[in-house]
């Protein structure tokens, strides 16, 4: 066994850095460069949000002003109505949410974070991205082929997602299905890389609590991912095969259990919540501590926390099927494990807040968004305690209520903490400063839209409105000029919003190409990344890896001028 | 072309090598794969007493011998673990090139096995249990195969004495397969 063990580094070439890989086009295309790699990851990730985003404002037209031509779409069908809701939901969580908080972030993080030139495995590191690629253009694709796009909603529930006669997409159903599998896949490997690394590769001196939350928080939602998607992969082959070969694994007539696939697929699907979750937390704790200029109230707290947030989740997710017909005994027993999570996590939010309490905060952009995210996700969490109790879930289920709660989760993660984080490290990345007031006005321009697309949606939940219902006009007691009301407030709120992105986009491309240069640590900031050139060159730091001397929070010491202290400083 | 590897790939803060932990993880993912199937599995078998009678039409002496096979191969891989460690390239190919030899049989023994099932009408599409045995049994023939190809790459580059710890790290993923076969066999042979 002893013989492997050898952890020599001079086996790496500390020269040959500069000389070897591909050149001109193909470095872009064919690095095994990490942070080449999550560029590849944040393009692509932003590339289906704007997919994502007009697929929203098309079906929320339809849904305000039913039946009009919608500008840049034309009449939507009942089918293309499914077909673009049930893509929106996978695009944004598979295709937005993953990439960019976990893959982009945690490739261009973890290995500056934690002093390391590079992932582990480079090669599968590219491979990953590669088959992400794979799936994303399997998904596009799948939305022009015969029939149309898969439209049985993004958690594809047999019978429906299983038979060809009920949803009338037989191929986009199996490509839609295709594309998620690949999906999982490049996770995988990336997931593994992810936690290799931090376990691993660690500076000389970085010890388990000097890595920053944020890369902690990373390498626990891979773990979480890794952990749970197995028994959906399982679930996938059976679904794939009731599709294509005519098995009856999810059909009662032939012995099988609709049900089956809502275990299988919640099982995956609840703790993924806390898969793109945490990244967002771990991102927003950073900031704050950045901004607060104060160390981290309890960074073990935070981490033990996140632990047992992680263990939780795996045992709630039947909180979904209170009304699939288990058996009430069951759905009290998930209960109680759905409301025992918010502990965890407003413990969680208690830390973000002691660590605000006494900082001296400065309200840069990025700050701002972490801030939001706080605020947002708060609501999201408060209003998740309605659903996770099985009395009143009987009455929200399936309802707006449910939809406005889980977009309310979901939208300060994938859009609020991604912004925070593309903000705050866009300086490390680019070499550039972003500018401050396009920045301030494209988030108020973003949060305060929010807000008014998601609240008129929680009040006609609590209406009664069902989801996934394609012209409200036929529902003579949901189709009152109150409600419609509501409905065109959320979607117009939804375009305001939308506009508001070309302010982010012309910042960026502003910003990039004749912004401030940004120095190596343009916010005085602790952490690793921020030692190195902005942006950092291959290799991350050309004149020798750091060593640590201390943890990532060391902000307002009361012996040092500097109200900062980076880690790889000696004392 | 050889592949320049990073630093980072070099360290082992924890001090496993870095190989070998990632081969860890990727088990449990696959723990947690296999799981799924087999959990499914036993949820159905329990509730269908029925299965029993459509398992009787299982043939148990050659899951036995794939069984034994199976096994072998997995010694002959521990013997080209136990060369590598000496740094005989060439002795852990030639064990190695055993392993897949067994894989070779194990695959060839279930497809004549599959053969004349499905000539004798028990498909895919047959019944429940018919769609769990081939559906399990198949996902583990993928990985037979994925394992017995990654060997042969393993194999060809230890003998020429290039990458001689990763001779142990496809021994460990070939045990798992064994494992798992373990498994697969009292619950889709035996059980009747």
């Amino acid at each position: 066994m002893a013989h492997t063990a050898v952890t020599v580094e001079h086996h790496a070439d500390p020269h040959g850095h500069e000389h070897h890989g591909p050149q001109g086009i193909l470095k872009y295309i064919w690095s095994t460069d990490h942070k080449m790699i999550a560029m590849q990851y944040l393009f692509t990730g932003m590339f289906m949000a704007v997919i994502g985003g007009y697929m929203a404002y098309v079906f929320r037209m339809q849904l305000a002003f039913p039946g009009i031509s919608v500008p840049g779409f034309g009449q939507v069908s009942p089918g293309e109505y499914n077909a673009l809701v049930t893509n929106h939901g996978s695009i944004m969580i598979f295709w937005v949410a993953m990439p960019v908080l976990i893959a982009a972030f945690g490739n261009f993080l973890i290995p500056l974070m934690i002093g390391a030139d590079d992932m582990v495995f480079p090669r599968i590191n590219r491979l990953s991205y590669q088959i992400f690629l794979l799936s994303a253009l399997l998904l596009l694709a799948s939305l022009f082929v015969q029939g149309g796009g898969f439209g049985g909603a993004w958690t594809a529930y047999p019978p429906l997602s299983a038979v060809g006669e009920y949803n009338q997409t037989n191929l986009g159903s199996s490509m839609w299905l295709g594309a998620v599998a690949l999906e999982f896949v490049a996770f995988l490997l990336g997931g593994i890389n992810f936690i290799t690394t931090l376990m691993n590769s660690r500076a000389p001196g970085m010890k388990a609590y000097d890595i920053p939350l944020v890369a902690w928080m990373i390498v626990i939602a891979s773990i979480l991912f890794m952990l749970s998607v197995g028994p959906l992969i399982a679930g996938a082959v059976m679904l794939l095969f009731d599709q294509t070969l005519g098995t009856g694994f999810y059909d009662p007539a032939r012995g099988g259990d609709p049900v089956l696939w809502q275990h299988l697929f919640w099982f995956f699907g609840h703790p993924e919540v806390y898969v793109v979750l945490l990244p967002a937390i771990g991102i927003t704790i950073d900031i704050i501590a950045t901004f607060a200029r104060k160390k981290v109230f309890g960074y073990k707290l935070m981490l033990y926390t996140t632990v047992a947030t992680g263990v939780l989740s795996f045992f709630v997710w039947a909180h979904h099927q209170f009304i699939a017909g288990i058996d009430p005994r069951m759905a009290n027993v998930f209960m109680v494990t759905t409301l025992l999570i918010s502990v965890p996590i407003a413990e969680l939010c208690f830390v973000i807040i002691a660590t605000l309490y006494g900082g001296s905060i400065r309200l840069t952009t990025p700050m701002l968004w972490a801030l939001a995210f706080m605020a947002e996700f708060l609501i999201g969490g408060v209003t998740g305690i309605f659903l996770g109790a099985s009395g009143s879930d009987i009455y929200f289920h399936d309802t707006y209520f449910v939809l406005a709660h889980f977009h309310y989760t979901f939208f300060p993660i994938a859009i609020i903490a991604t912004f925070a984080a593309f903000t705050y490290w866009f300086p490390k990345m680019f070499g550039k400063m972003m500018n401050d007031t396009l920045g301030k006005i494209h988030f108020w321009g973003t949060v305060i839209p929010f807000n008014f697309i998601f609240i008129p949606l929680f009040v006609l939940g609590i209406g009664g409105q069902h989801r996934r219902i394609y012209n409200y006009q036929h529902f003579p007691e949901l189709a009152g000029p109150g409600m419609y009301r509501l409905r065109e407030i959320a979607t117009i709120a939804l375009l305001v919003m939308l506009a508001f992105q070309l302010v982010f986009f012309y910042n960026c491309i502003m910003s990039w190409w004749r912004g401030k240069a940004a120095g190596k640590n343009p916010w005085q900031a602790n952490t690793l990344e921020w030692t190195t050139e902005s942006p950092p060159p291959h290799g991350n730091w050309p004149e020798g890896l750091p060593n640590v001397y201390r943890g990532p929070y060391e902000y307002g010491h009361p012996d040092r001028e500097e109200d900062y202290w980076p880690q790889n400083e000696p004392a | 072309m050889a592949f320049p590897k990073p630093a980072a790939t070099l360290r082992s803060a924890t001090g496993i090598p870095t190989g070998r932990l990632a081969v860890w993880w990727l088990l449990a993912s696959e723990v947690v794969i296999f799981g799924g199937v087999l959990g499914s599995y036993l949820m159905f078998r329990l509730g269908h007493p029925e299965w029993a009678d459509a398992a009787a039409h299982t043939n148990t002496w050659i899951g036995a011998f794939n069984t034994l096979v199976l096994l072998s191969s997995s010694f002959t891989a521990v013997l080209a673990h136990q060369a590598a460690e000496k740094g005989d390239g060439k002795t852990a190919a030639k064990f190695l090139v055993l392993t897949i030899g067994g894989a070779l049989t194990f695959l060839m023994v279930k497809s004549v096995e599959w053969t004349i099932e499905i000539r004798e009408g028990f498909t895919i599409t047959a019944n429940g249990f018919w769609s769990f045995y081939y559906t399990a049994a198949g996902l583990h023939a993928l990985h037979v195969i994925a394992g017995a190809f990654i060997m042969g790459i393993v194999a060809f580059d230890a003998y020429r004495g290039r990458e001689l710890q990763r001779v142990e790290l496809i021994g460990i993923y070939w045990h798992f397969v064994d494992v798992v076969w373990i498994f697969l066999f009292p619950l889709l042979y035996i059980a009747k």
